[in-house]
């Protein structure tokens, strides 16, 4: 029965990163703007962290680093988009080949360094439980930190005050700046918490996934992210789920190939994509419900009268 | 979109990289599909490209340009190296053949030297390294130090080059143990660390103990070390990823070519139209040091090595079986090179169904 909790913390590792870099962007389009960035502030956060930690010897600041240059980097997108009102879906694209340049230099002399991992948590007793022991015991710290992002943006938005006022500047920013709330000033805070998230999911691929520096090694996740938003309809929970589906779809294709079980491996690689594609037409297929989950002033830039 | 984001980046990089050249050094050029610290393949290039600098020294100048995307960027990056006056261009990735070629006909006073293709022309080169050699000796050594007798492959894409390297391996691990068994996991892509982990993974799970992979990341490499079992260095010595896992790695060592090469194009005696397949003997290829292995193990694949290299042992000598026990070898036969380009067939003893 070993081998059920191998592959089960197989997925729970492939689906961290997914999860908490949707959840940050999740908020992020709650407040009404679309950052297409995830993926270059992912691999600046995963470099970042990476060289943080040989530098200082300690993953921690490791991961500390990671979530600041994530919030840092996101910041620039915030100015420029927010401030100077730029086109945010030509301004995230930039920032993703910024952030692939980038990571590419500053991690240039880190290349091929063997990194230090992040901690798994050990509780003497309970983390040997036979079948759950280490699933739910003997993870790393990041895994419950996604858990716990989940939970609190979950929370955050829809039994909190802040969280009312970020979905309405979401749906309509021109009423919510005519209520007196400043627009500018939460989009920012909500740009900088997705940046933060997505430094975070690059360090725990730098830190926990394999702990290693190479250049682009995000290899496309931040996109998936972003569809992962897209997919749980701006809801906190389905990103949870969506997330682990992907994990388990990705990871049990791998599975059934070293299994041997002769189905041709392209269709096998292409299913978590068409798991995607399918749970997307599923819960679409009422157009109304879908309409009213998605952010109305999404992507549109806000220049407020004065 | 992704698409879009390499295009864009690929002009990018163009634009940093052609600078002020001058003029009366012979120019060599390398048009990379990766980066050049990727710690495999194009890593290896350009390990190459600067072997090749440091022995010419200053009568070269070598450029290369790296994340050149196969396809009509390509062909855009290499037309501009043609126009900028190089003098020999060395493209280093497969999918860069139709663009090689078709720029090649546009300029046919350039020299152009294509990796791993087979369509050559009056001033097209191809050459290549006979991989399998390696695969054969690390087949063998996975032979006597595998415990389970079942071994595990991840693999990128389905095309000779892979299929080859997967039937090299098990050829080799089953002239020391008969009835040797090899896992194979598509993970359909050259580079992605994450996703090549995680098929070590689940192959791990299933119960094999040592694994070896056609991708190039270090990703395989840590889970190898990380559970304590052995494993393969691919293109490059990967030690510093697997310290006690390591059994030795493939390393690819094409400085000597670039270096031969670029001198023959800088005294006229550069011949187009060839087809280079280069193997152990002549140093294209080397084996990092055999560790973490017993000595008899040691010596059995050392012993090897030295016959690949005299010419005494290839590694395709019947008899060999295909996949569903057809014969492919017959004793003492040994494989045509035309055969091997083109493999599109397992050999006996592959647990699982070749893409087609």
């Amino acid at each position: 029965m070993d081998i059920a909790q191998n592959i089960l913390l197989t997925i729970m590792t492939a689906a961290t990163p997914l999860l908490i870099a949707a959840i940050g962007e999740l908020v992020v389009e709650r407040s009404g703007v679309l950052n297409l960035g995830v993926e270059g502030m992912m691999v600046i956060g995963a470099v970042c962290g990476f060289a943080a930690t040989l530098l200082t010897g300690s993953p921690w600041l490791g991961m500390l680093a990671a979530i600041v240059a994530g919030a840092l980097i996101s910041l620039l997108f915030g100015v420029l988009t927010l401030s100077l009102a730029a086109n945010q879906v030509a301004t995230g694209l930039s920032l993703t080949l910024l952030g692939l340049g980038l990571s590419g230099m500053i991690g240039e002399s880190f290349v091929g360094s063997a990194g230090i991992k992040l901690p798994s948590l050990s509780i003497p007793g309970l983390s040997e439980i036979p079948l759950v022991g280490r699933l739910v015991f003997g993870q790393d710290p990041i895994f419950y930190l996604s858990l716990l992002l989940t939970f609190g943006v979950a929370w955050f938005l829809f039994r909190t005050r802040a969280g009312l006022t970020l979905r309405a500047i979401g749906d309509n920013h021109a009423s919510a700046h005519a209520l007196g709330i400043d627009v500018i000033r939460i989009r920012y805070l909500a740009v900088m918490f997705g940046g933060a998230c997505a430094g975070l999911a690059g360090a725990h691929l730098s830190l926990v996934y394999t702990p290693q520096w190479v250049e682009n090694m995000t290899a496309g996740r931040g996109w998936i992210a972003l569809a992962l938003v897209v997919f749980a309809s701006w809801r906190p929970w389905r990103v949870l789920g969506g997330a682990y589906l992907f994990g388990a779809v990705s990871i049990g294709q791998l599975h059934a190939q070293a299994l041997g079980i002769g189905v041709p491996s392209q269709f096998l690689s292409a299913l978590p994509y068409l798991a995607t594609v399918v749970v997307l037409v599923i819960i679409s297929r009422d157009r109304r419900l879908t309409l009213m989950n998605t952010p109305a002033s999404l992507g549109q830039p806000f220049v407020p009268d004065r | 979109m992704k698409k879009i984001v390499f295009a864009l980046a690929a002009t990018l990089t163009m634009t940093a990289a052609t600078g002020a050249m001058a003029e009366d050094k012979f120019k060599a050029c390398f048009i990379y599909v990766g980066s050049k610290t990727d710690g495999g393949w194009t890593q290896a290039h350009e390990v190459g490209r600067q072997y090749a600098q440091d022995k010419l020294g200053d009568k070269v100048e070598t450029v290369a340009l790296e994340n050149v995307p196969e396809g009509p960027d390509a062909e855009r990056a290499i037309e501009r190296f043609a126009r900028s006056g190089c003098g020999i261009i060395f493209t280093t990735s497969f999918g860069f053949m139709d663009s090689t070629i078709a720029v090649a006909e546009k300029f046919p006073d350039v020299k152009f030297e294509h990796a791993t293709g087979y369509k050559t022309a009056p001033n097209v080169t191809t050459y290549n390294s006979r991989f399998y050699e390696g695969r054969y000796i690390i087949g063998q050594i996975a032979g006597k130090m595998s415990k389970t007798g079942v071994a595990g492959y991840i693999a990128s894409f389905p095309i000779p080059e892979v299929v080859m390297g997967i039937n090299g391996f098990l050829t080799g691990a089953r002239s020391v143990n008969p009835d040797f068994k090899l896992k194979v996991v598509w993970v359909n892509s050259w580079f992605d660390a994450g996703k090549e982990a995680d098929a070590a993974k689940a192959l791990i799970d299933q119960g094999v103990d040592i694994i070896t992979q056609h991708t190039d990341s270090t990703g395989p490499m840590q889970v190898a070390e990380e559970r304590g079992i052995k494993a393969f260095g691919q293109a490059f010595d990967q030690i510093t990823a697997g310290p006690n896992s390591q059994l030795t790695a493939i390393v690819d060592t094409w400085g000597p070519y670039y270096e031969k090469q670029i001198k023959a194009a800088m005294d006229g005696t550069w011949k187009g139209g060839q087809s280079t397949w280069d193997g152990l003997k002549d140093g294209i290829l080397a084996m990092a040091p055999y560790t973490n292995m017993p000595d008899d193990v040691k010596a059995m694949a050392e012993e090897t090595q030295a016959k690949i290299e005299s010419g005494e042992l290839h590694p395709f000598t019947g008899p060999i079986n295909k996949q569903d026990g057809s014969v492919w070898l017959k004793e003492g036969e040994t494989s045509d090179d035309g055969t091997l380009l083109g493999m599109n067939f397992y050999v006996e003893g592959v647990d699982d169904k070749l893409p087609q």
